[in-house]
């Protein structure tokens, strides 16, 4: 099949449709805007429904009923949207029901702005919404890897009854690069028979999340922590680019990596050498790989655009064996690749290390 | 021995969870009549919101689906799309429907969902102890209108059917109540008038039931009953507000 020149947000919108994805609900807000435009143009072609709804609540409510009834179902936005989804995602994961939402972040609190951001990790990867849950989170970082990333979500999503989101940014939301749509989806990961049908020759099924009777409630969160711990024994996934022979590593995902891997890139022809730990899924956070590399390292150095968010996350898979550093941007501020070195020359203490990291700074 | 009236085989055997006196137990009655008078159990998806109508699904044998407080609409509309030739209704209250999901209905009835929305009205929140309501009526006392509803510090009663009348997209409209027999039939036909709308594909259809609630309105199951005739359906008249078969 041809690459096409696609924005992020117009690949995860194809290849949701590729992915069998026929029900798509959302509501405008930048920088998400080419996803739910491209929707409204594609889904009536492929004999989908496409929704303009009322807000970001009824779109994801949408979302909930058509996935409750079988279908594949997706809904996307962007920050100040995804705050006001979250009552219904935790109704999606305390009803078990299967959906894909992207996130196209962008600088908060409050309206903030509409440039790229990584401030809403904790949101995402954290839960979100009340109650104890988790939704399954992955991190694109170039517009060919939304695409896979949606096929993905839409399978995680249906094998384990779960929530999935696709955590980008204003910049891979937005940015064109060539984008083939080659996967094709996994069918019939498990027939949906709790899905509502109506209930022809069978016994009723009821989608529901309410556990009124004394101890029930504590069972199900049981059995759904369970659940989780499987996906954490499952579906973790990270790309490890230069970590064997490196003595300081870089961890980053979505933009923020992009940009430490030009500086992996300029360390190469150096003695010495930088590494990154790339999670592609944030939750079930990459922790195996770096307290592994945690043992071995001067230190581990953590790129976010955010005042610091997934760095907890490092620094709790570290547990203290090397020092762990942090550097961010906020508020729309895109780190560049001669913060990150400099950065890293602040926290290498040996001098000799140092002289080589500045002339990082010079290789192009 | 020939048996004339029974429970129907849509409503389960078990006690309910409704308090003495409460409607709730005899709309979702009519609507288990209805499901086995037209045979519809395989094809009916119903939706139950937050509210006193929480546990609905424990009392109709179909396939149902629980709402975050006020969303059935948008619910219900997802649920449409995947199966369009399906009975899809929502069972929802006044604060549900005429409070936290104002938007979800008034959206879901201007895109003219082709769904049927069962609108219990009774003037209070029953679950959360008997606080104001959209619908409560001006005077009437609640556990957040002390001294009874004021107009000026609680605005007034939101008449729905009305609202909803003036939306290009609804066809039928309807409000009825539960106060006599006479009118409990009355709403079951109001009912199956819903359900047909739905299934000739004529569009939204909302039937609103003025409903008894003994327990917050501090009356006995009878005064409840003579409240809904002489005070209640004074703010909210009975009758078609809107109907696609009549021509006006
Ligand atoms: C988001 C949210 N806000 C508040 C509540 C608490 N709550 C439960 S039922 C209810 C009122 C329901 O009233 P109504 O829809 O009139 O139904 P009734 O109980 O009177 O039948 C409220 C406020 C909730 N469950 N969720």
């Amino acid at each position: 099949m041809m690459k096409q020149l696609l924005t992020g947000n117009e690949a995860a919108a194809e290849a949701a449709i590729v992915a069998g994805c026929r029900f798509y609900y959302g509501y405008p807000i930048t920088p998400q805007n080419e996803l739910i435009n491209y929707m409204s143009i594609r889904m009536p072609q492929v004999g989908g429904t496409f929704i303009q709804a009322e807000s970001e609540i009824a779109a994801i409510s949408m979302v909930h009923g058509s996935a409750a009834a079988g279908g594949r179902a997706m809904t996307s936005s962007s920050s100040p949207g995804i705050s006001l989804k979250q009552e219904g995602i935790s109704y999606l994961a305390g009803s078990e029901l299967p959906c894909v939402i992207v996130n196209i972040q962008r600088g908060g609190p409050g309206l903030g702005d509409i440039s790229a951001s990584q401030a809403d990790y904790f949101q995402a990867v954290k839960g979100g919404g009340h109650g104890d849950y988790h939704t399954i989170v992955l991190a694109p970082s170039s517009v060919q890897e939304m695409a896979d990333l949606v096929y993905d979500a839409f399978d995680l999503a249906d094998k384990y009854r779960n929530p999935v989101m696709i955590l980008g940014d204003a910049q891979i939301g937005q940015l064109m690069e060539p984008v083939e749509f080659y996967k094709k989806p996994k069918k019939n990961i498990s027939p949906k028979n709790w899905a509502l049908t109506g209930a022809e020759g069978r016994k009723r099924n009821i989608v529901k999340s309410f556990y009124p009777v004394k101890g029930q409630l504590e069972e199900f969160n049981a059995y759904l922590q369970k659940k989780y711990k499987t996906i954490e024994e499952h579906e973790v996934r990270y790309e490890a680019v230069n970590i064997h022979k490196a003595d300081v590593v870089l961890v980053a995902y979505g933009t923020s990596a992009r940009i430490c891997k030009e500086v992996v890139r300029k360390s190469r022809r150096l003695e010495f050498k930088v590494g990154l730990v790339r999670p592609i899924t944030l939750w079930p956070f990459p922790k195996e790989i770096i307290r592994k590399i945690s043992e071995r390292v001067q230190c581990i150095l953590t790129v976010e655009m955010s005042a610091g968010q997934m760095v907890e996350d490092v620094r709790l898979a570290v547990e203290g064996r090397c020092p762990v550093h942090f550097y961010g941007r906020t508020g729309g501020g895109v780190p560049t690749s001669s913060e990150v070195i400099k950065k890293i020359v602040e926290v290498v203490p040996n001098s000799r290390a140092a002289n080589t990291l500045l002339q990082l700074a010079e290789v192009k | 021995m020939q048996s004339i009236y029974e429970r129907p085989k849509t409503f389960i055997d078990t006690a309910t969870h409704f308090c003495p006196g409460c409607g709730h137990g005899i709309v979702l009655r009519l609507i288990a009549e209805i499901i086995d008078a037209w045979g519809i159990r395989g094809k009916t998806i119903g939706l139950a919101p937050v509210g006193c109508a929480v546990l609905a699904y424990n009392y109709l044998d179909i396939d149902m689906c629980e709402a975050a407080h006020g969303r059935p609409p948008a619910v219900a509309t997802g649920i449409k799309r995947v199966h369009p030739d399906h009975i899809v209704f929502a069972y929802q209250g006044d604060g549900d429907l005429a409070a936290i999901g104002t938007a979800e209905i008034i959206h879901a009835a201007n895109r003219g969902e082709n769904i049927t929305f069962i609108f219990v009205n009774n003037a209070i929140y029953g679950m959360t102890n008997g606080q104001m309501a959209p619908t409560t009526l001006l005077g009437q006392k609640t556990a957040t209108t002390p001294s009874g509803r004021d107009a000026i510090n609680y605005g007034n009663p939101i008449r729905v059917c009305e609202l909803l009348s003036v939306l290009d997209g609804t066809s039928y409209l309807e409000r009825v109540c539960l106060s006599t027999p006479e009118n409990v039939r009355k709403t079951k036909k109001a009912i199956e008038k819903g359900f047909k709308t739905q299934r000739e594909k004529k569009g939204f259809s909302l039937i609103e039931i003025l409903s008894p609630c003994p327990i917050y309105w501090r009356m006995d199951a009878n005064e409840a009953m003579r409240y809904i005739d002489e005070e209640m359906s004074g703010t909210f008249p009975l009758g078609v507000v809107k109907d696609w078969e009549r021509k006006n």
